[in-house]
């Protein structure tokens, strides 16, 4: 459970149709660490993470992981490496959280080889990390939004890789529920050594639990590494086009990022970089 | 762990997420088995009902003794001539559109999206009605071009509805529009029919097993046993591809070429059971919300469906033959059992569309 597998791309271009929307990104992504990528509305961090997942193929340049192109990794193979949680996942009406926790399996399973004992443990254990245990025999219909997302990520864990891409885990949630998930990811990488890569739309949360950050602007990756490093006054106006002022968060240390907008803004802390546009986004 | 899951099976361990986990499995599936082995019971039954039953009502061991070959005064022609081929067809007919349905509908991840609702059996209805009624063509020939022309109507819709990320919604309502403009392309042939061939076509229309006989069972059997097989394999894919493309893909299914086996075959069924039997109204659209009602969420859906569908055309044309004073095609009977369903489902997904 602890191997430690390299990810990266190779002069990566991806997009739909004709249109290029992440742009030649050289990335990769730190081994055994919590590795997220933030960005603005349609500034390609969603794609980026599903080019890495293979969900969509490169227009040019190669994901690679361990030296070897994914694209000439079976695909079964693969995905007993690497993982993938997209923002909205659908499930079949009516199915029971241990069955489609138990999909998770798919990747370990032959055609015509039974269940065996190991998929009941994997499952009983994503389970329980996941803090859903109690509820397996529940139909997924019945659940609120929260516990809805630990089982997606619980199926996500019973595929037991190495590497898990999530693609905005917390969307959809409230405060609460955000960090719980949050957590709960911290706990599975520090716990097995996962190396986990996701979009996070809320930079504050993105800085506080990131051990690494891609920072990506209109397709391309403009800036890299440990968010005290990383996220600065500078890197905000680049990336969100958004003034703020970049104070060290008093609960965990990590830095917090303060939006000036046009409105509710003490005249002591007032606008300082009046260049910049007013505040867009979020 | 083998050990561990034995001391729960007898129930010497304490309550951990493994038990929790392989007991409620067990449990599902045990629920599962039993509901296919009533499945499969009721099917038989059916079927020796449709044996047994008719102008003159046969015992168990003359029917079986004309499967066997021995030749039994009276029973040797109406069983074995009349009855057997109509049977044997109606199980076929009802075991091909019941897996193409929930085929169709799984994928899509839509319950209205069964090829006889999106008018896949319309294109094949087009064609065999052509190839019947104004070519002349015979049996064979009308199932390869009704075939052709499911696939066609298949692809068609799909070039259609391509793109987007709720594919699924507008699939089927460019489903049913295509199915729309083909059932007056029928409509059109039939008026250039002559008065003859009228009968028989709307007869065959209808869905209807009158007929039936050995030289057209023959193609749909063939189609079933290749690929009926094919769909089963595939089915443990097909429940992972029920959680979309993202989560199919991230799971290790090849989506695409899974997808495009698995649209043939059901196509091909649905195909080659329409050019046979007409289209038996909703039998592809009912079976598989059916027998996910007996056999609960979860597991595979096809052998289910297969024999929910066969159960469904046996017992229709079981009550079209002998319960009213008139006898009514199956399709009739089908028809009157599907339509509720059908707009059931359509005023649940217009109240969620305005809701959300």
């Amino acid at each position: 459970m602890t191997a430690q597998h390299v990810l990266c791309s190779d002069a990566l271009s991806a997009g739909y149709g004709g249109t290029r929307i992440i742009d030649s990104v050289d990335l990769e992504v730190p081994a055994g660490r919590i590795s997220v990528i933030v960005g603005a509305n349609a500034s390609g961090k969603s794609t980026l993470v599903k080019t890495l997942a293979r969900l969509i193929a490169p227009q040019s340049g190669s994901v690679i992981l361990d030296g070897v192109r994914i694209d000439r990794i079976p695909t079964k193979e693969l995905a007993r490496t690497l993982g993938l949680l997209p923002q909205q996942p659908v499930a079949p009406e009516g199915i029971v959280v241990a069955d489609l926790v138990g999909r998770g399996r798919h990747p370990h399973q032959r055609m015509f080889r039974s269940w065996t004992a190991a998929d009941d443990a994997a499952v009983a254990e994503a389970l329980a990390a996941t803090g859903v245990a109690d509820l397996a025999d529940r139909a997924l219909d019945e659940l609120s939004g929260g516990q809805r997302q630990r089982v997606w990520i619980a199926m996500a864990l019973a595929q037991q890789t190495d590497v898990l891409l999530l693609d905005e885990p917390t969307t959809f949630l409230d405060l609460a529920h955000q960090l719980e998930v949050l957590d709960l990811l911290t706990d599975l990488n520090r716990r097995r050594g996962t190396t986990i890569v996701m979009v996070l739309h809320d930079i504050n949360l993105a800085a506080r639990y990131a051990d690494h950050l891609f920072a990506v602007r209109a397709g391309r990756l403009v800036a890299q590494g440990n968010p005290h490093d990383v996220v600065t006054r500078e890197l905000i106006a680049e990336v969100f086009q958004l003034d703020a002022m970049v104070v060290p968060d008093p609960v965990s240390g990590a830095p917090l990022v303060l939006p000036r907008g046009r409105h509710h803004v003490r005249p002591a802390v007032g606008r300082k970089g009046g260049s910049l546009e007013p505040a867009t986004g979020s | 762990m083998t050990a561990t899951i034995r001391d729960f099976a007898r129930g010497t361990a304490t309550t951990t997420p493994i038990e929790q986990v392989y007991v409620g499995r067990r449990r599902r599936r045990r629920r599962r088995v039993i509901a296919i082995a009533a499945l499969g019971t009721a099917t038989a039954l059916l079927a020796a009902a449709m044996l047994m039953l008719g102008g003159t009502i046969y015992s168990p061991s003359e029917v079986l003794r004309v499967i066997a070959g021995q030749n039994v005064p009276g029973a040797s022609f109406t069983v074995g001539v009349l009855r057997l081929p109509r049977t044997v067809t109606g199980l076929l007919a009802g075991v091909a559109f019941g897996v193409a349905g929930t085929t169709f509908q799984r994928m899509l991840r839509n319950p209205l999206a069964s090829p006889d609702v999106i008018g896949i059996s319309s294109g094949a209805s087009a064609a065999a009605i052509l190839s019947l009624v104004v070519l002349g063509w015979d049996q064979t020939p009308t199932m390869l071009f009704a075939l052709m022309a499911g696939i066609l109507t298949a692809g068609a819709i799909y070039l259609a509805a391509r793109g987007g990320e709720s594919a699924g919604g507008r699939l089927v309502l460019i489903g049913i529009g295509i199915g729309a403009m083909l059932e007056s392309v029928v409509s059109y042939l039939l008026l250039r029919a002559n008065q003859w061939d009228l009968l028989t076509a709307a007869r065959w229309l209808s869905g209807s097993l009158n007929g039936a006989s050995w030289d057209q069972a023959g193609p749909l059997g063939v189609a079933v046993v290749v690929l009926l097989p094919v769909v089963i394999a595939l089915s443990r894919d097909l429940s992972v591809l029920e959680l979309g493309d993202a989560s199919a893909t991230a799971l290790g299914v090849r989506v695409g070429r899974v997808r495009l086996t698995l649209v043939l075959s059901a196509v091909a069924l649905a195909c080659f059971a329409t050019a046979t039997t007409g289209p038996i109204a909703f039998v592809a659209f009912l079976a598989g919300p059916i027998a996910t009602r007996i056999t609960g969420a979860g597991g595979s859906p096809v052998l289910p469906a297969a024999l929910t569908g066969g159960c469904l055309v046996l017992a229709a044309d079981l009550l079209g033959q002998y319960a009213f004073d008139t006898r009514f095609p199956v399709g009739v009977i089908t028809g009157i059992l599907g339509a509720p369903y059908l707009l059931y489902l359509l005023i649940r997904t217009s109240r969620r569309g305005g809701s959300s």
